[in-house]
């Protein structure tokens, strides 16, 4: 039994990697009072963008590559969405739509090549507890690093002057105008911000999780992170959970046949999806819990004075 | 900093602009990629959006494509007025095509007049009943319907798989993932001899009015309309948030429904995983660009449909990618609401004022 959960937990950590990635980056860009629904376009354009860098310059380069293609990305979201108060999420909408379709037209390029991926980093002393090593201490350093990201991202948001700026803006950007706070620099900021870590959830899954291009290869996982925040009620912590619960069904659904279950393989590929709605349908039926930890003023548009 | 300034009155001139300038500089920036690729801009165009009309056939795939995204799109429509975004029109279009299928494979060998309607009604049924669960899910537990909507047409790709690959593959056929072929009295019937457009062109036809007469004269869409504008006022006026949620969820979602039947029943005469090339997608752009106006979006339908014709040729004649019109659908409508900002802000004039 021990034999078997190993692997499957420590495949589940790097599946859910992306969506962490992508989801604690929205998580920010919501925490100013911008909702962006473009995650999955700009997960595909850091994508594609992570693996051109990576032919060139390893992963390291490829997922720089992809924060930088994801921030690029999120840039006429923002314009368009901050400086023109357009629908937020129509905007998101079209962002996806425009990334799926840049995406496919520029990895026309890198069909049917493919990277070397990543060998673990297996972490010495930590790797030999058992259960807990392999599982968590034998992975790539990617993993790692969204777990510093997300470290960071927990301390900067609860503690630091930073994030109480951030969670002002969300929370009335009127006041936060009032004291003097650049509101849409700062939404700005935590937009691309946003768009990066998602562009480095695209890149991890084209240069780590299954090292090539294809076209539409994040599959709903840009959804599904924001489906994660609203499912986190916005806090890094519940986030992780979430993003981990959700690794864990995809690779569940891959065992399942072994683990005897009698369903076709395409239902079970659908499992993740249903369980998003059903997970949305639990958070949202607890009005108050939402209420209470919702940013104000996500996604209202708010044009200066 | 700021960019603009509100209007002390919306612009009605932006209003009507709004559209055909976002084409123009879509139209810009695309000869700008056609330039960059080396590929010279204007015979770019000719390919793109020439070329497709100068056939009968062309002029015939140009209303088969524009059909379904035009009915879809009228029922989107609805619900965005009513400020319910129904983005999972994929997956109601699919569900449609899934039970109108079944109609056809069941009743194969069959023969009788009554096959073609019951399977666009099953379609309807199909797709309403599709969207009839995130209607359930927003009104009973808040649930919001954009993610819920989208993971349904997800799980509707994942049904469709199953179905083609599994309990309704063609027994006989190669190991292809894709029903039987369907027997003539589940087809619509070509108008002409050699092309593709058939009947189910008339249905889109026959609902465009439809639509227009509930839009323009019915009390629901009012409803509809105010609770979109001044949820407090409908509120007040007593009108039901929840009817409005059903109503706009179960309309576009059968009208979905529908245009999935005509496409397993019309082009495609059978079940596939090909059969939509997003067009639950497309809608919604085409809805936004037709200013969510029955009539806007029969003009928008032909200029989507022509975005995706163009496509098809440039990839044949030109070897560029399919995914082009994606990439033109995602800059229209950027184009698009950046414009209609302009409808209520106008750039702004006031100089600073230093206290």
């Amino acid at each position: 039994m021990i034999e078997y959960l190993v692997p499957v937990l420590a495949t589940t950590l790097a599946a859910a990697t992306p969506l962490v990635f992508a989801g604690l980056g929205e998580l920010v860009t919501e925490k100013s009072g911008v909702i962006n629904l473009g995650v999955e376009g700009m997960m595909l354009i850091g994508a594609v963008a992570g693996f051109a860098g990576g032919l060139h310059w390893g992963v390291a380069g490829g997922l720089l590559c992809g924060a930088l293609a994801g921030a690029l990305a999120a840039l006429p979201f923002a314009f368009l969405t901050l400086s023109l108060g357009t629908n937020q999420p129509a905007t998101g909408l079209a962002l996806t739509i425009f990334g799926i379709g840049l995406s496919a037209f520029v990895g026309q390029y890198f069909v049917s090549q493919s990277l070397p991926g990543l060998q673990p980093l297996i972490i010495p002393g930590l790797a030999e507890i058992p259960l807990l090593g392999p599982v968590f201490f034998s992975q790539s350093w990617v993993v790692y690093l969204s777990w510093l990201t997300f470290a960071w991202l927990a301390w900067m948001l609860a503690r630091t002057r930073w994030g109480l700026i951030l969670r002002a803006v969300g929370e009335s950007p009127e006041a936060a105008h009032a004291i003097g706070y650049p509101v849409t620099a700062i939404r700005y900021a935590a937009t691309c911000f946003g768009g990066a870590m998602a562009g480095i959830g695209g890149a991890y899954l084209s240069t780590v999780y299954t090292p090539l291009w294809v076209q539409n290869m994040t599959a709903g996982r840009g959804w599904i992170a924001v489906a994660l925040v609203v499912f986190a009620t916005w806090k890094p912590g519940r986030l992780m959970l979430g993003a981990y619960l959700f690794g864990g069904m995809t690779i569940l659904q891959l065992h399942a046949q072994g683990l005897g279950v009698e369903l076709p393989s395409q239902l079970l590929a659908a499992v993740p999806y249903v369980a998003t709605i059903v997970v949305l349908v639990l958070i949202s039926r607890d009005r108050k819990l939402l209420q209470l930890n919702l940013p104000a003023s996500l996604g209202k548009p708010w044009i200066g004075n | 900093m700021q960019l603009i300034e509100p209007r002390a009155n919306p612009s009605r001139t932006m209003r009507w602009l709004a559209p055909p300038l976002a084409i123009l500089l879509t139209l810009l920036v695309a000869a700008g990629i056609f330039a960059l690729l080396g590929k010279p801009p204007l015979q770019a165009f000719y390919v793109f959006f020439i070329e497709p009309l100068e056939t009968s056939n062309g002029w015939s795939e140009l209303l088969l494509k524009a059909s379904p995204l035009i009915l879809i799109a009228q029922g989107l429509a609805l619900g965005f007025r009513a400020r319910i975004y129904n983005i999972g029109a994929e997956g109601q279009l699919l569900l449609g095509a899934i039970c109108a299928s079944g109609v056809a494979i069941y009743t194969d060998g069959m023969e009788g007049a009554w096959i073609l309607p019951a399977m666009v009604l099953a379609g309807a049924v199909g797709g309403g009943l599709w969207g009839a669960i995130p209607a359930w899910l927003r009104t009973r537990f808040q649930a919001q319907e954009t993610l819920t909507t989208l993971m349904l047409a997800y799980v509707a790709t994942y049904l469709l798989s199953w179905l083609v690959s599994g309990p309704w593959r063609d027994p006989s056929g190669t190991n292809f993932p894709q029903s039987i072929l369907f027997a003539e009295p589940a087809m619509f019937t070509p108008l002409f001899e050699g092309l593709r457009i058939n009947a189910s062109v008339y249905i889109a036809a026959a609902l465009v009015p439809v639509f227009w007469l509930f839009v323009a004269k019915s009390f629901m869409a009012y409803q509809l309309a105010v609770g979109g504008e001044a949820p407090a006022a409908a509120r007040y006026a007593g009108f039901s948030a929840n009817r409005t949620v059903w109503v706009s969820l179960v309309i576009s979602g059968a009208a979905a429904g529908i245009a999935g039947a005509a496409e397993a029943a019309g082009p495609v005469g059978q079940l596939t995983l090909s059969l939509s090339p997003g067009y639950g997608y497309a809608a919604i752009i085409v809805a936004w660009v037709g200013r969510l106006h029955p009539l806007g979006i029969v003009l928008a339908g032909l200029l989507m449909a022509l975005i995706y014709l163009g496509g098809e040729a440039a990839q044949v004649s030109m070897q560029l990618p399919a995914a082009i019109s994606w990439l033109f659908q995602g800059m229209l409508l950027f184009f698009l609401l950046g414009a209609d900002a302009f409808v209520d802000f106008r750039l702004r004039q006031r100089k600073e004022v230093t206290a």
